[in-house]
């Protein structure tokens, strides 16, 4: 069985470095390029939110990194992925502030930032097979993510969040 | 992530080049922003054919310049999406609201009528 590990800091940034990583293994298997593109969308989505929401500025990780955005600290982002026979698994983890309404923050739309769209959790479950989410509030979130090669063509529906709050 | 703007009738011309994520949000912004301002343009025209990589982050600042764009009377036109990006565009809802065309020569001619028809008949 292939797999890596990353471990990063919560910097912006560092969404490109993960895509590439994740994207490189996942092409280990019988992936088309449209899946590999879905699944860099996915882990960007994951790791983006860790990066916005498990650190927001000037609170620390549970695990004693700091936290704050831009140029200072953050906390560290842990990336997984495995190669299970046909199937990717990717797991984004973080110790940072957690998730107090995991129902809520799942819905499309939703957003504790009023500058973001609540897409994240959409495009996640729109192009991985399953997403599983495990979160504690003040001790972190983790995502993790299959997704089968070769496997069926699901049509992600519209979820019309556009006329709703977010973009800047 | 690359962008170069020049203005064509009323209208701002932006190649974007690269991804458009949530490192690279926030310099689209502020710099489209900037060069509608700076050149007075009302309606804007993205052009994507060399832009690699869009998510949330990416659509979020492709929405907030549309906001902006509309609430100023002019209209959005994106061009040269990939099928990757316009599948995004059609989960979010996105696309419902935006103009899409294969080139900007399109999308300049499609906006032309309405550049010159000021005060016209739109509702």
């Amino acid at each position: 069985m292939n797999w890596m590990r990353l471990e990063l800091p919560a910097r912006p940034e560092n969404a490109a470095l993960v895509r590439v990583a994740v994207g490189a293994l996942a092409s280990q298997l019988d992936f088309t390029l449209a899946d590999i593109e879905e699944i860099r969308v996915a882990v960007s989505e994951a790791f983006s939110n860790a990066v916005l929401h498990a650190y927001p500025l000037g609170t620390p990780g549970s695990d004693g990194t700091a936290g704050g955005r831009g140029g200072e600290e953050t906390g560290t982002v842990t990336v997984e992925g495995r190669l299970l026979g046909e199937v990717l698994e990717v797991s984004v983890a973080d110790r940072g502030a957690g998730i107090a309404d995991l129902d809520k923050a799942r819905q499309p739309g939703y957003s504790t930032r009023p500058d973001r769209m609540g897409l994240g959790f959409v495009f996640m479950e729109s192009f991985m097979d399953e997403v599983s989410v495990r979160t504690a509030p003040g001790s972190g979130t983790r995502v993790v993510m299959r997704k089968r090669a070769g496997g069926v063509r699901e049509t992600g529906s519209s979820t019309g969040v556009a006329g709703a709050a977010g973009g800047r | 992530m690359d962008l170069k703007s020049e203005k064509s009738g009323k209208a701002l011309v932006v190649r974007v080049e690269g991804e458009l994520d949530l490192s690279t949000a926030a310099e689209f912004r502020v710099q489209v922003d900037a060069d509608l301002d700076r050149l007075g343009a009302r309606d804007l025209v993205l052009d994507f054919t060399r832009v690699t990589f869009v998510d949330s982050s990416g659509l979020g600042a492709i929405l907030g310049r549309y906001k902006r764009v509309t609430e100023g009377g002019g209209r959005v036109a994106l061009c040269g999406v990939s099928d990757h990006v316009r599948r995004l565009l059609e989960i979010s809802g996105v696309m419902r609201v935006l103009l899409t065309f294969p080139s900007v020569p399109e999308a300049l001619r499609a906006l032309g009528p309405m550049q010159t028809a000021v005060g016209g008949e739109r509702s």
